[in-house]
């Protein structure tokens, strides 16, 4: 109370003494509550970690090549990394994690393939994320026909079936990382926009739109100025939710042999080839790209629940 | 905006800084049926005459669902209007387009309701307040922060919370903020859209005196919105009275209260709490019956007749005028066949039109009483 009485005496005087202090005067921002809150939460900060060292993986893969002596294509013939009979070596001191049908290293492979999976699933999630957002804030604040055309066309590409088209996709556009990104950016950004969409069709009817308009502000300046800031926590959210999506959805794609195409190592593609070789009894091929995806995702998912429920204490607002 | 320039020509007076003629407001509305798509229309403003002089306060009155709040949003353009015309300081603002109307917005600012929904929550208050220059491009960097920081400390608030953000402010200084972002230019034109209704008492006396206190200094006109009477009597100089879309009566604030011409003005200002119990036992309330009809389908003739008990056959067949009665001056006009006179009491009287266009008070909740606080 008496803090208050202070601010509504309109006399500056009394706010000398406590001007130092009041130099620091500075409102926690709900984004820096929001952070505060993640970093408090342990889950969150142990899959941080778990993210930063496949970061790390990522980046220093050739380090790590350097280090085995053996490059990502580089194949070792019989007996160095395959049986007399060419079936591939199981975990030793010179293949720590094995070698693969070609007698290529799968330790760095997959260290390799780390890069391709954080590139596709960061780049296209940010990709789909910003389409999105910019066509569901486009959809939910100019309403009408452009509402009623862009919902139209979102539950259109929701209503295709994603695997099926895509396999189309790249048939025709012939593979490549590009065309990964791409096709899961297309069939992405719906989600992101219908979500967007909602928020912004809630947000455009509070007061202090209106006021940006009595004030003279322009579509554009409300958009992005106003309502983004206000839609921007369940983008982030669910953007750390698409991540681990977009990495499975990538590795699912390379499995499938339309994703990234060999030689370049990618975890997908390295599951996929593991089935030839398993029933012979090279499990560290199935194994070991298997668990590096699903430490991944996990961390991303874990990660992302985290930052979900940092932005959402009452866990009421971003998603019903 | 130097030179004003007289859109209307003769009995266009230089004083008049709003003058609002035939201002009418219809909502389309469609009902949601499958098969059949009726489209109603909501008469929220039908036919509103005003004129608001410089310097002044018109208080603008009526039950929730009247529509002062459309007609305020109207004369602020925020909403495009059906038909009439508005003159803002000499310039029909009608029809200007949004673009057009941008420079003019700089002269005429609306304070909000709700100091809650009007303050972006994800937005510092220097930002926020900081807007009508960061919108039409006025001062930037430091010299906005000053001029912010300016219009922080003429409203009373510490200009060192400029980094804070609306949800560490209580109500009342939230309400500070709204007015501090409409004043930043001094504007001509304040429209106050029930500025105090969502404040508690106490912090309501602090908001009116401030703005008070603003009008003297800066000179500026206030179009004040309320549902409390003893509010607006307080702050107004004429006052407006509002019934379903249409002014009912208007006049100064003394005339108003000192004899109410229009049955409804009566009932609404015997409806005002009254602080000494005595005399309060002894008045006569007058309760009127049932609830504002739709506006979707506004009574005929005077669109007060259904719960008038002065109502006659007339009153059902013809629309009153807005003029002059029973000896008053050209400043006091009301739309009523049958004025109220002085000394009359209205609790006695007995309409005299058939029931079935009476609103017949069902249950015992049928009744409702005028100037309860309502949401607006």
């Amino acid at each position: 109370m008496s803090v208050s009485t202070g601010q509504l005496v309109a006399d500056p005087a009394p706010a000398a003494p406590e001007a130092a202090a009041a130099r620091k005067i500075e409102g926690r921002s709900p984004w820096r509550l929001a952070l505060q809150r993640l970093a408090h939460d342990r889950a969150s900060m142990i899959s941080l970690a778990v993210i930063g060292i496949i970061v790390l993986v990522a980046i220093f893969a050739p380090v790590i090549a350097a280090i085995t002596g053996h490059g990502a294509d580089q194949q070792f013939y019989a007996p160095i990394g395959l049986t007399p009979d060419g079936q591939p070596l199981g975990p030793s001191s010179h293949f720590l994690l094995g070698t693969d049908t070609l007698g290529r290293d799968v330790l760095v492979r997959i260290a390799y393939g780390a890069r391709i999976s954080l590139l596709v699933g960061v780049v296209a999630t940010v990709i789909t994320v910003a389409i999105g957002a910019v066509i569901g804030l486009a959809a939910g604040y100019f309403g009408g026909v452009t509402d009623s055309i862009l919902a139209r066309l979102m539950d259109w590409l929701l209503a295709i079936p994603f695997l099926l088209f895509a396999i189309a996709l790249v048939v025709i556009l012939g593979p490549g990382l590009t065309v990964v990104i791409i096709v899961i950016g297309f069939f992405g950004w719906a989600s992101v926009g219908r979500i967007v969409r909602g928020q912004v069709l809630s947000i455009k009817e509070k007061e202090y739109i209106e006021a940006a308009r009595s004030l003279g502000a322009g579509p554009w300046r409300i958009m992005f100025v106003d309502i983004l800031p206000n839609v921007l926590a369940p983008i982030i959210v669910y953007t750390t939710l698409l991540i681990p999506l977009t990495i499975v959805t990538e590795a699912s794609l390379s499995f499938l042999g339309v994703g990234v195409p060999p030689p370049t190592p990618d975890w997908g593609q390295m599951i996929s080839d593991s089935q030839t070789v398993y029933q012979y009894g090279a499990w560290w091929y199935l194994v070991f790209p298997s668990l590096a995806l699903l430490i991944t995702t996990l961390a991303f998912n874990i990660f992302g629940d985290g930052v979900r429920d940092a932005f959402d204490p009452r866990g009421d607002q971003l998603f019903v | 905006m130097s030179e004003p320039t007289p859109t209307t020509g003769a009995g266009s007076d230089g004083d008049v800084l709003l003058r609002v003629e035939n201002l009418v407001k219809h909502f389309p509305v469609q009902s949601a049926q499958v098969f059949q798509r009726r489209r109603d229309v909501v008469h929220a403003v039908d036919g509103v005459n005003l004129e608001v002089r410089r310097g002044e306060t018109l208080g603008l009155v009526g039950e929730t669902g009247c529509g002062k709040s459309t007609l305020a949003r109207c004369i602020m353009r925020l909403y495009d209007i059906t038909s009439g015309q508005i003159d803002f300081d000499g310039h029909d603002i009608s029809k200007l387009s949004r673009r057009r109307m941008r420079p003019l917005r700089r002269e005429m600012q609306m304070i909000f309701q709700d100091p809650y929904g009007s303050l972006n929550p994800r937005r510092r208050v220097g930002s926020i307040i900081g807007d009508p220059f960061a919108i039409h491009g006025i001062a930037s960097g430091q010299d906005r922060k000053r001029r912010v920081q300016e219009v922080m400390e003429l409203v009373g608030l510490n200009p060192e919370h400029y980094n804070r953000f609306p949800a560490e402010f209580s109500g009342g200084q939230r309400q500070r903020i709204g007015v501090a972002r409409a004043l930043a230019f001094r504007p001509k034109l304040v429209v106050c859209d029930e500025p105090v209704s969502a404040l508690d008492v106490s912090i309501q006396a602090q908001i009116i005196n401030l703005l008070a206190d603003l009008q003297s200094e800066l000179g500026l006109t206030y179009i004040f919105i309320a549902h409390d009477l003893s509010v607006v009597r307080h702050v107004s100089n004429k006052v407006a009275v509002m019934y379903l879309g249409k002014i009912v009566e208007l006049a100064t604030v003394d005339d108003l209260w000192r004899h109410p011409r229009h049955p409804y003005t009566d009932a609404l200002l015997s409806a005002v709490p009254v602080p000494d119990p005595d005399h309060a036992d002894r008045r006569e309330r007058i309760i009127l019956v049932g609830d504002v009809p739709s506006p979707i389908a506004p009574p005929s003739g005077c669109r007060f007749h259904p719960r008038c008990p002065k109502a006659a056959p007339e009153c059902v067949s013809t629309e009153p005028v807005l003029e002059p009665h029973l000896g008053d001056s050209a400043d006091h006009t009301a739309a009523c066949h049958f004025p109220v006179e002085e000394g009359e009491d209205l609790s006695k009287a007995r309409p005299t039109i058939a029931a079935e266009q009476r609103i017949v008070e069902t249950g015992i909740l049928g009744g409702s009483t005028p100037g309860l606080p309502g949401s607006g």
